[in-house]
């Protein structure tokens, strides 16, 4: 079973040179501790900066220059700050590559929850619909199974969308799985120990395997 | 040039009524009007419906309007890190409109822009889709989105002119570009003021035409949620 950690260095393998990507909170802002130094890349932040850098020092901590999740970032050299309007004209106008999120649940033919749970949470969407509606390649980073250990794989989210027939690719603590544009979930790798038919028991949804299943490589 | 200076915050706000429309900008705590949200607290006024990306928190930014329940509807994309906000909200005490975030962007910018209406990609086949018009183009389906316009908007800048014009500096710039035009009254307050022809045209990211009241603020508390530093 991988950490939280390790999702976030399986998923970097996925990223490619030349490409602008979007990084939701959470597991996703950690992908970008593990993308190789030879690539070129530029991470969006969706309030209005393309080139996001490490965390500052404490000495340049700048309450001006944040990210997504409120942190407090640095700038890359090339760097470019715009308004919240251009932002999303670049995300939605597909000028934005890659965008990588959590989520409470996937469905086997790629629609998204992880916005809202009724009566519970009323936190609001915030960029996430407008990302998943518009990229053209969508990887979700996510536990398998919730805490009570039912699946977050499911035949059809139960919870309110976020996004219909979007995602392309998950990556769980347990496995990488690809979206079936004809529905269900295509099992493509298992986590290092952890074996198909762990896999199968935890996906509610449609579970494709085909051939041998081989061990994650990071 | 035509002189847009009021001396203060308090003077900038005193026509502002119960149950106005207004827009305030920012992203989380960054780049939001603290010298208008502050003098709005000492105004009898209730009743606002408040466009802003966020609501604050429990004791900064919008979260003190909301402490003081000075406001009826919030429209905003995303309201976390909010006790009371969610207290009230779950009470029926206060209304909200969760928008997705680009729409709402897109939203206000067209409304300052003269566009009633737009289609866009972001919740189809989700619960903000529900009583909209869904159109086709080329394959995909996008929602009809109308503009929003508001009484007052309430902009911060990093430095400003006397003639209203806006320069804004890092992700503070976020919503406040687009609110300045979609406000019949744009009130823009920033750190440093200077008279007109001090600041270079070619710089300029808001132009003063958009904005009616300028002045300069003090006191900037620029309160940061998440710090986060390197090890």
């Amino acid at each position: 079973m991988l950490s939280k950690e390790q999702i976030a260095q399986r998923i970097a393998k996925e990223v490619k040179n030349g490409q602008y990507i979007n990084l939701g909170i959470g597991i996703p802002t950690l992908v970008a501790n593990y993308i190789p130094d030879d690539l070129e890349i530029v991470l969006q932040s969706e309030n209005g900066l393309l080139g996001i850098g490490p965390f500052p020092k404490e000495e340049n901590i700048d309450p001006d220059l944040i990210n997504a999740g409120k942190q407090t970032i640095t700038m890359v050299k090339g760097s470019a700050l715009f308004s919240s309007a251009e932002s999303f004209a670049m995300i939605r106008g597909g000028h934005v590559h890659l965008t990588i999120l959590g989520a409470m649940e996937v469905s086997e033919n790629g629609d998204i929850a992880n916005w809202k749970i009724p009566g519970k949470m009323v936190k609001g969407m915030g960029g996430a619909m407008d990302l998943v509606a518009s990229a053209e390649n969508i990887i979700v980073a996510m536990q398998h199974v919730s805490r009570d250990g039912s699946s977050k794989l499911l035949p059809e989210c139960t919870l309110p969308i976020t996004g219909i027939r979007c995602v392309k690719k998950i990556v769980t603590d347990l496995a990488v799985l690809e979206i079936d544009p004809s529905g269900g979930f295509i099992l493509k790798e298992r986590a290092p120990g952890v074996s198909v038919e762990e896999i199968r028991d935890k996906t509610a949804g449609k579970l494709i395997i085909e051939g041998e299943i081989p061990e994650m490589t990071f | 040039m035509i002189n847009k200076t009021v001396n203060d915050a308090r003077e900038a706000v005193s026509d502002i009524p119960s149950g106005a429309f207004l827009m305030m900008g920012g992203f989380g705590l960054s780049g939001i009007p603290e010298n208008c949200i502050t003098a709005l607290l000492e105004k009898p006024i209730n009743e606002l419906t408040i466009v802003s990306n966020n609501a604050g928190v429990d004791d900064f930014g919008i979260g003190l309007l909301l402490r003081k329940k000075m406001v009826k509807k919030m429209i905003s994309s995303y309201v976390g890190e909010n006790a009371e906000f969610e207290r009230q909200l779950l009470s029926g005490e206060l209304e909200v409109d969760l928008i997705p975030q680009g729409t709402l962007a897109e939203r206000v910018r067209a409304g300052g822009a003269g566009i009633p209406a737009f289609f866009t990609p972001a919740g189809v086949g989700t619960e903000v889709a529900e009583g909209k018009e869904v159109r086709e183009f080329d394959g995909k389906k996008y929602l009809l989105e109308s503009w929003l316009r508001a009484d007052f908007s309430l902009v911060k800048a990093w430095k400003g002119d006397t003639a209203g014009n806006l320069i804004f500096k890092g992700t503070a710039r976020n919503f406040n570009p687009m609110m300045a035009p979609a406000g019949k009254i744009c009130i823009a307050e920033v750190e440093e003021l200077v008279p007109a022809g001090e600041l270079d045209p070619n710089q300029i990211h808001t132009p003063g035409i958009y904005v009616q009241r300028i002045f300069q603020g003090k006191d900037y508390e620029k309160r940061i949620e998440q710090r986060t530093i390197s090890k």
